[in-house]
């Protein structure tokens, strides 16, 4: 078994509302400083070892991402 | 004509589209997500509400769903097809139509009776209103910001496949003031906007709603 973790981000000229409201928010808690937080998810995933990267790479494009307004990368990491 | 409505975990309105399908002279022809199955139906309706709990992206599993294979395949024979609110994020999830739906910009739940134009009555959805008309039908969203590279929005506006525009207050972001949009050939409609709970001013604020149905029918009797 493998961990492969897959990040997903919106776009750089997609509206991202939620990392607005929290770059909004940190000057309100004391927080100064910074400039500009884009909100993604993050996955993580248990892959048995016969699952090359090809498959990975469809799994994020079809499914774990939109790539009309998502950029996705995978990364295979150490368990 | 039978007009299936198709309902998957989380559907909320699939009960007033068959009303507004019945409203309209058609039979409504319920649809279940896990059957490989359209039933016969001349047109399909994906209703509103929040499949699969809208989990991972609002209609991401949705549109893999054993009956939107269904759907694809029968649009792109020709199909008349409408999406409504989780409906029209099912359909661009399905690449059916362009674009996605993200957050509203001001990240509140928007539920409110919301004016529309009518950009494009040419649809099979949309014959029965004068283009310019203004409509008012009830908007209840909170991902229905529409997004598309500026490529598409150029294709969209150059080729007149904005069906629907909000007027007035963009109440979500939306780029253009996009509220529904169609497919080339003008089979495939999506809106957020929800015509099917304005059918009888007795139930909702109008009955504006209603001529998409009344539309739909017409198209597949001259057919």
């Amino acid at each position: 078994m493998a961990r492969v973790v897959v990040d997903v981000m919106p776009k750089p000229e997609i509206l991202d509302p939620q990392g607005q409201a929290v770059a909004n928010a940190l000057p309100r808690l004391g927080f100064d400083g910074i400039t500009s937080v884009r909100q993604g998810k993050h996955f993580e995933l248990e892959v048995a070892d016969d699952v090359d990267d090809a498959t990975l790479a469809k799994i994020a494009e079809t499914f774990l991402a939109n790539p009309v307004i998502e950029d996705w990368v995978v990364r295979r990491v150490e368990a | 004509m039978r007009v299936g409505v198709i309902t998957f975990p989380g559907t909320l309105d699939d009960v007033d589209a068959e009303r507004a399908v019945r409203y309209a002279g058609g039979e409504a022809v319920q649809l279940w997500h896990a059957d490989h199955d359209l039933k016969g139906v001349d047109a399909v309706i994906v209703p509103g509400g929040f499949s699969y709990g809208d989990y991972l992206r609002c209609g991401a599993i949705a549109r893999f769903a054993p009956v939107m294979q269904e759907v694809v395949d029968a649009a792109k024979k020709g199909m008349p097809v409408l999406g409504i609110c989780n409906g029209f994020q099912i359909l661009c999830e399905a690449h059916l139509l362009p674009g996605a739906l993200i957050r509203n910009h001001k990240l509140h739940f928007v539920c409110r009776d919301q004016w529309l134009k009518v950009e494009n009555n040419s649809t099979a959805w949309t014959t029965r209103y004068d283009r310019g008309a203004e409509i008012l039908v009830p908007l209840k969203s909170g991902e229905g910001g529409y997004q598309a590279d500026q490529s598409t929005l150029d294709e969209l506006e150059g080729e007149g496949r904005v069906v629907f525009r909000y007027v007035g207050d963009n109440p979500n972001g939306s780029r253009n003031n996009i509220a529904g949009i169609t497919s080339a050939n003008g089979r495939v409609v999506g809106l957020m906007p929800h015509p099917e709970h304005a059918i009888d001013a007795l139930t909702g604020p109008t009955d504006d709603g209603l001529g998409m149905f009344l539309s739909l029918v017409d198209s597949v009797v001259k057919a």
